[in-house]
């Protein structure tokens, strides 16, 4: 923590609370720009919904299209709330402080955006509700428990309402804040909403505890989203998905786009909301640090993928990797390898450039373009491949509304974001007054060191 | 009952003024001390008292439990449709339901204990200053009549406290 300049807690109130007391003129431009961009989502969501799913590229064999890749690339980008939240606040990661609310929020915004594009899949979205519950007491019908598609609804439900919970129960002394800080009908709604805190010593302590055992319990629901989803595929007998590693490789594969993820939220925050003093290269260079083994983790379990596949001498596995392994998809493998390791990974060694915001936003990005590769050459390839049961072959190209509501889900994370920016606190305030309550220095010599003094 | 607030700008000046506090007859259950960021237990003397929150995960997890096992076997068997050749209560899948819903009954018990061990929502018009929020210590002591009251605000003042403020004086 070398560089955390002192502050008091009235220039840390000043400074986390200008997202939500003032309003630039780019957030304006902001906002009206990502409401264009989920507009047109919108509209080319009711364009499938009146025409029916014809209106996209699906067609026979390739079923799952850009919709179910989008499903499972927000899915994993919501990793990262849990992994830097939960994780590093049980492990007592000082550095966590200014990150974590962030991710958590993004956690929310990107489930219920994942959760959103396995209803528009379906094209028919009002029979959803149908599917995933149990609703017929007249004719007897219920959803088969058994199959994993009643699995996934639980399991992002579970996570859902955990990483709400787990937000909201953090941001109750900074509601508390807002309310003291503000007047009018703002103080009024501040004040409902932090339940009348007032921050006396056992609502700290029991604060403390809940964040501790909320990580403990969200863990586990992280690692089974993940799974789960991966089973989607492995429980299916598809070729190339029946794959027994997929549940791990998915976890780390959500990490690594969700992590990466965080790093391009902290940039844009750093800079929109002027925390220059709060989010700060040191950030930047741990998570970092973090991405290399997760990067690296990801490569190890997608080489075993690939060498099962070429040598165990099943025909039909063999035959989808190889396609996959073949032009045009290889160039799209080539690109998602380089986009994940050989080109973040050898940057992010060292520390230079771990410490330029720049560089780490850009790699950032990059990683995220090769995790979306990732999960189309899971999905298209695969249910490409020629086989006897399929009474027609058609190649699989995304139509403009399957595009456009690619872009909308991006648009329409970004703008929840914005709009919680300007609600909410997006660093816990109280989080970052406590690391300076246990901020001392030592003098060493000629040094004077900081540090953080733990129970 | 009256009730006294002193405000103070460090947490030092605070702890100092708190021993003051129990010099004169105030126990730690007569002061509540209010910050605006947790300190670690103990820093001012006072006495944030037990709590059972561990209990309610257990809890919400043994009903989350009940509530999978009886969407996963309760509807197979009351409408059995074999599937597949497949047992009407396959283990393996009714065992993901039944994990969710217990992690899910945890996580929301675990919440509602949060509230219920802070004693939240408080409804209460206790004193209250803005400035805790800001950086200030508040102790605020709670006295069975204004004879106390005053010796309170005394202690309080002479410990250094930036203001003093009082309510519910007879």
């Amino acid at each position: 923590m070398h560089e955390r300049p002192r502050l008091t807690p009235i220039q840390i109130n000043r400074d986390l609370l200008r997202s939500v007391l003032e309003t630039p003129l780019v957030f304006y431009v902001l906002l009206l720009l990502l409401m264009g961009l989920v507009g047109l989502g919108v509209i080319a969501a009711t364009l499938m919904v009146s025409y029916g799913l014809g209106v996209t590229g699906l067609n026979h064999p390739v079923f799952w299209g850009f919709f179910i890749i989008n499903f499972v690339f927000w899915v994993g980008i919501s990793h990262a709330g849990t992994m830097i939240s939960a994780i590093l606040r049980l492990s007592a990661a000082e550095w966590r402080r200014p990150v974590v609310r962030a991710a958590e929020v993004m956690t929310v915004f990107s489930l219920l955006t994942a959760a959103l594009f396995v209803v528009l899949h379906t094209g028919r979205p009002w029979r959803t509700l149908y599917w995933a519950f149990p609703y017929d007491f007249v004719r007897g019908i219920w959803p088969d428990v058994r199959s994993p598609l009643v699995w996934d609804p639980s399991a992002i439900f579970t996570y859902l309402t955990g990483s709400i919970l787990f937000v909201y129960a953090a941001l109750i002394p900074d509601l508390a804040l807002a309310r003291d800080q503000t007047t009018g009908w703002r103080r009024a709604v501040y004040g409902v909403l932090c339940l009348g805190w007032r921050g006396n010593a056992r609502q700290w302590k029991l604060l403390n505890a809940t964040g501790l055992l909320l990580s403990a319990l969200i863990l586990p629901v992280f690692v089974s989203v993940h799974s789960i989803v991966s089973w989607d595929f492995g429980m299916s007998l598809v070729p190339g998905w029946h794959v027994h590693i997929f549940a791990p490789y998915f976890v780390v594969g959500a990490v690594l786009s969700g992590v990466a993820a965080v790093i391009a939220l902290m940039a844009v925050m750093r800079s929109l909301f002027r925390l220059h003093d709060y989010i700060r290269p040191e950030h930047f260079d741990m998570i970092g640090r973090l991405l290399i083994v997760v990067a690296l983790a990801w490569a190890y379990f997608y080489f075993i993928d690939v060498i099962f596949a070429l040598l165990s001498n099943e025909e039909a596995e063999y035959q989808v990797m190889k396609l996959r392994l073949s032009p045009p998809y290889l160039y799209l493998f080539l690109l998602m390898i380089t986009c994940n390791v050989f080109l973040p990974v050898p940057i992010w060694m060292f520390r230079k450039f771990r410490r330029n915001i720049g560089i780490m936003v850009w790699t950032a990005i990059v990683v995220n373009i090769g995790m979306w590769l990732e999960r189309f050459l899971i999905i298209i390839p695969t249910l490409q491949r020629r086989h006897p049961d399929a009474f027609a072959w058609g190649d699989y190209s995304a139509s403009l509304v399957e595009i456009t509501l690619v872009i909308f889900s991006f648009a329409n994370v970004a703008l929840l974001l914005l709009l919680f920016s300007k609600i909410f606190p997006v660093i816990p305030i109280w989080e970052e007054k406590e690391g300076h309550i246990w901020k001392r220095e030592f003098r060493i010599g000629k040094l004077r060191l900081p540090a953080i003094v733990r129970e | 009952m009256p009730s006294v607030l002193g405000l103070f700008q460090s947490a030092d000046t605070a702890a100092a003024a708190a021993d003051r506090l129990q010099a004169s007859g105030f126990g730690p259950p007569a002061y509540e001390v209010l910050t605006g960021a947790p300190y670690p237990e103990g820093a001012f003397g006072e006495d944030s008292g037990d709590h059972r929150l561990f209990i309610f995960p257990l809890g919400g997890a043994m009903i989350g439990f009940a509530v999978g096992l009886m969407v996963t076997a309760g509807t197979q068997l009351s409408y059995p449709l074999v599937t597949a050749g497949k047992p009407i209560l396959g283990i393996p899948p009714m065992f993901i339901i039944m994990y969710e819903g217990t992690m899910l009954g945890a996580l929301i018990f675990t919440i509602m204990g949060v509230i219920f061990e802070s004693r939240l929502p408080n409804l209460t018009n206790d004193l209250y200053d803005s400035r805790i929020t800001e950086g200030y210590v508040g102790l605020v002591v709670r006295c069975d009549d204004d004879a106390q009251a005053d010796t309170a605000q005394t202690t309080l003042t002479e410990a250094g406290a930036e203001e003093v403020k009082q309510q519910g004086r007879s």
